[in-house]
């Protein structure tokens, strides 16, 4: 079957929905491959590399359209567009189908199958190689920090030089959802002192690990919204929320807001009070302008001052970005083309039985299957049961703890028998050696517990080596010198077990110091 | 040389051994350890031969016997490979048994060693060639039985009888019976009987117990036999009054029953169930029962080349090697690529798990082979705190010590045991032939985690070609 990848229409759209390495990637699994002359040209995708790859370049939006089975697209597609789609034809890309009915209904009348990427059920672990809403999140996430950055009148990070001492710039990211995090990382990265604040209290282990140190908002409520978003929270929710930007917006040099709520109008987090409360020269970074801003300043696709606060509310983050967001979007839908096309000859299976591929699938051969049923979660997603009670054992050669003391009273009283019963029948020659025995035991605990791990072979090797030493009992009675006890003496039968005995030992004692020698050789510094 | 010179020079042997023990507390010592080690042995075998309990005529027989056997194990020291060390220690720990029955027996029929005994002390001596010989007999049979599991010549399952507890349970009855019998054995060749039956049950059990025990249990049973052999040098020493013989093999012993323990610690598992056997078998049936325990996700996998430009584009880098490595050779090429990193600017360093390989320490002598530095070869418990700030693990061919399940899981069979937590880095990568489990017979979870990649093949030559995408 055949990719087409048409020019993006909608404008200050810099992305392109693939990318030459990855068209190499399709046409291994076996489908052919059309990109519109121009379409990756704003990406730094010229027309010469896709046909390097192996693309066919086409002039004109209608031809290439026509030709394709598939289309590849970055953007909800215009009416105009859907026009030139081909009946019965497959459509992947952005549709947003809650917020484009008309759409919908104009698709599914054209007979075609589409694949909204943004209904991709994300709880899925195996669907985040192709979560696309992500992957330009994080992308836009770096960028905001880029941008704000760029207005910001300072360094990031502090500095003491002989010029004077620099502050670290202080930056507060509200919402650490993919795009909150990758900012997070970002300015964390460039040195800044990084503030973030979630409704969702889970994801404050995820801040501090990006370098962030998590704000709390002093209200008791679960955030969490399903599917990775949050929810609407109540009004003494919020009222705290407000307290806590204010008092952060008073303190920090830079916003960046992040927070979205699925199907509903961004929630207004920065009110205009809250910027006069800024210090001059701060910077607003409003990632969610789109959808109406988290500040009240907020004007979308613009930068103004106001109150002496640079508010950015770009819209188009992701183009700014435009190679990269190309980049990881195309490597996204590489991954679900590998899942429709898992015989790999080029032909595409839409499998509704397959939970991701289903919950992708909002219209199919013109019936709208949108909105998916809830996907089978896999047990694991479902109650994480962090098996906290599973200690680990202790560290090698460190203390272990002290044994109860019942249990040392019982290895007291045993052992206290023991050397008893020994003690009243044992004749005292045998005792002699006992005491040896047991003193050299508690030596050998001493000193083989100082044996690093590394040289536990070498340890095995020279002990194995020096238990040899059984040698001596077979030589002494090779050939004991005659005492005059006058019983006969099997003096043969002795003499060839004590040789074998000597050979054998002998083997042991050469060949384990050699062996020894030779694996010690080898450790060096 | 009169007794008492003897006597002196045995002590004197005595503290070059302990000190040779000591000695390997730090690579850098433990050269002059293993020399310690020979001195002391010289001294202690010029000692007895010129002593007051050996005559000249002796002399030649000796001469001979050493020159055999010593340069059969020189040969043998020679040409060993490192992968194959713990077939060779195993071998040798069957010779101190096999030395250790022989001695006894010559002991047993030797009337000189029972003259002039008081009743008591011949009843104990008795008792110490029977012991002596027990131990020596099941280190002998388990010690080939384990040689023979490490060199593939038999079949690394572990082989369960059925009821074989009441099987060992009897055969000790029988040998206490025949203890009885032997202690009050008119002549030596009546007591020979009851020697003769022991003695086989003795290399049955020693058969039947290593035979029951799988492949990931091979470093316990390796320093378990090698805490048997030093026991069995210990009675040996009761037996014929030598002090010298006691001490070596009093630490002998100990040295690898604490090796043993150690192992054990390290898998999170009971001495008294290793030795029972079964591991991988018994345990293994209840989480596959379990369909829930299935891990989410699915596995991608990764070629030579992807694999190498995340290398190379990573700070931080630890390589954790198993015995897969050991299997394909691979050392060498590990190390051309560790080294090749490092010059690159790569902190590049190995993480080792106390039971990686198939006897304490297996790792650690590959890669010492390999010319790695013993510096950058970290412990378990020295790795693991960094792995979050590492960019890419590298896993050879290991399985069960890598499993996130010990640790998320506690109805895994290995839940608890101590692991190298590669799932904390940035990426792991995982060189495996397929996806079949390891020799707990567990499924990992690690290979589903989305921030693992599967390199499939075999060791050596994807590394091979990990090699050659880096140097291009």
């Amino acid at each position: 079957m055949r990719i087409g990848i048409p020019a993006e229409t909608l404008a200050g759209e810099k992305r392109v929905a693939t990318v030459p390495e990855v068209v190499e990637k399709l046409i291994k699994l076996g489908f052919k491959v059309s990109v519109q002359s121009g379409a990756g040209d704003a990406a730094n995708c010229s027309d010469d590399t896709y046909r390097a790859a192996g693309a066919d370049i086409i002039e004109g939006a209608a031809e290439l359209w026509a030709d394709s089975d598939i289309v590849f697209k970055v953007t909800v597609p215009t009416s105009t567009e859907v026009e030139l789609m081909r009946e019965g034809g497959v459509l992947i890309g952005f549709i947003w189908p809650a917020q484009n009915p008309e759409l919908m209904q104009q698709l599914a009348a054209k007979k075609t199958t589409v694949l909204a990427i943004d209904a991709l059920p994300r709880m899925l672990s195996r669907a985040q190689k192709m979560d696309a809403l992500t992957s330009q999140a994080g992308v836009a996430g770096y960028r905001a920090v880029i941008e704000a950055a760029n207005v910001f009148g300072r360094f990031f990070n502090g500095q003491i030089t002989a010029a004077g001492k620099v502050p670290p710039a202080k930056i507060f990211i509200a919402g650490a959802g993919v795009a909150g995090l990758a900012a997070i990382g970002t300015a964390a990265g460039l040195g800044a002192i990084v503030r973030a604040n979630d409704t969702r209290a889970e994801v404050a282990d995820q801040v501090k690990s990006l370098g962030g140190e998590f704000v709390k908002v002093e209200y008791e409520e679960e955030g969490g919204g399903g599917g990775g978003y949050a929810k609407v929270m109540s009004e003494g929710f919020l009222q705290a929320q407000r307290e806590m930007y204010a008092k952060q917006a008073r303190e920090v040099d830079i916003i960046i807001t992040t927070a979205l709520i699925p199907g509903k109008p961004a929630p207004r987090l920065i009110t205009a009070e809250m910027v006069q409360g800024m210090k001059s020269g701060s910077v607003i970074v409003d990632m969610a302008a789109e959808r109406g801003g988290n500040c009240e300043l907020t004007e979308p696709g613009q930068a103004v001052v106001k109150h002496g606060v640079t508010i950015v509310g770009y819209t188009d983050l992701n183009s700014r970005l435009a190679k990269q967001s190309s980049t990881l979007y195309a490597n996204n839908l590489f991954r679900l083309t590998e899942e429709l096309c898992k015989t790999k000859d080029g032909i595409i299976n839409v499998n509704m039985e397959d939970d991701a591929i289903r919950g992708l699938t909002v219209i199919k051969d013109g019936a709208i299957t949108w909105p998916a049923p809830p996907p089978k979660l896999p047990a694991a997603a479902t109650k994480p049961v962090v098996a906290k009670a599973i200690a680990p054992a202790p560290a090698h050669g460190a203390p272990s703890a002290p044994m109860s003391s019942t249990k040392l009273a019982v290895m007291f009283g045993v052992a206290a028998l023991f050397f008893w019963v020994i003690g009243a029948n044992a004749p005292a020659a045998f005792l002699g050696h006992f005491t040896v025995f047991v003193l050299a035991c508690f030596v050998g605990y001493m000193v083989v517990w100082n044996v690093t791990p590394a040289l536990h072979t070498p340890l095995m090797s020279v002990t194995n080596a020096i238990s040899s030493i059984i040698a001596i009992g077979a030589l002494v009675q090779i050939a004991p010198p005659l005492m005059g006890v006058g019983v006969p003496r099997p003096d043969d039968w002795i003499r060839w077990l004590a040789m074998f005995g000597i050979v054998l030992t002998s083997i042991n004692m050469f060949g384990g110091f050699a062996v020894t020698q030779r694996m010690l050789a080898m450790f060096r510094k | 040389m009169s007794a008492s010179l003897a006597t002196a020079a045995y002590i004197g042997a005595t503290i070059l051994f302990i000190l040779s023990l000591g000695g390997l507390s730090s690579p850098a010592t433990s050269r002059r350890g293993n020399i310690y080690g020979m001195i002391g042995m010289t001294i202690a075998v010029l000692a007895t031969v010129f002593g007051p309990r050996v005559s000249m005529a002796g002399l030649p027989w000796i001469m001979v016997a050493m020159l055999v056997g010593g340069s059969v194990g020189l040969i043998a020291a020679r040409t060993v490979k490192m992968t194959q060390m713990p077939e060779l220690v195993a071998l040798m720990h069957s010779l101190v048994g096999l030395a250790a029955c022989l001695v006894g027996f010559a002991n047993y029929i030797d009337p000189v060693a029972a003259a002039n005994l008081t009743s008591a002390e011949k009843a104990i001596h008795e008792i110490e060639i029977y012991i002596g010989i027990l131990i020596g007999a099941i280190t002998f049979s388990g010690s080939l039985i384990a040689f023979g599991k490490l060199s593939a010549k038999i079949g690394g399952k572990p082989l369960l009888l059925p009821g074989r507890h009441v099987m060992n349970l009897t055969g000790l009855l029988v040998v206490i019976y025949f203890g009885g019998v032997f202690m009050h054995a008119e002549s030596v060749s009546a007591g020979m009987i009851a020697l003769a039956v022991m003695t086989v049950i003795a290399l049955l059990f020693g058969i039947h117990m290593v035979m029951a025990i799988g492949g990931a249990d091979m470093p316990v049973v390796v320093s378990m036999l090698n805490s048997y052999s030093g026991w069995a040098a210990a009675a040996t020493g009761f037996m014929l009054n030598n002090d010298l013989l006691i001490v070596i093999g009093a630490l002998v012993g100990s040295s690898g029953a604490i090796l043993s323990y150690i192992m054990c610690r390290a898998m999170n598992r009971n001495f008294i169930s290793v030795i029972a056997g079964g591991f991988g078998t018994g345990g293994g049936k209840a989480p596959a029962a379990k369909g829930d325990a299935q891990p989410a996700g699915e596995v991608v996998s990764i070629s030579a080349v992807e694999t190498a430009e995340l290398l190379r584009e990573s700070k931080n880098v630890v390589i954790v090697p198993g015995y897969g490595m050991a299997v394909a050779q691979a050392q060498h090429t590990v190390y051309e690529i560790a080294q090749y990193l490092r010059e690159h600017g790569v902190n590049v360093r190995f993480g080792i798990h106390p039971v990686a390989g198939r006897m304490p320490g297996h790792m650690n002598v590959l890669l010492a082979e390999a010319r790695v530095p013993y510096d950058i070869v970290m412990e378990m418990d020295e790795v693991n705190a960094d792995f979050p700030d590492t960019d890419v693990t590298l896993v050879i061919g290991a399985n069960d010590i890598v499993n996130p399940a010990a640790q998320e899981d506690p109805n895994s069979p290995i839940a608890g045991m101590p692991v190298l937590e590669v799932w904390k880095a940035k990426t792991s990568i995982v060189m495996k032939r397929s996806m079949a489990s390891g020799y707990a017979g567990v499924d990992n979870p690690l290979f589903y985690k989305e921030n693992n990649r599967m390199l499939f093949g075999d060791a050596k030559k994807m590394l091979e070609e990990v090699f050659v995408a880096l140097k291009s």
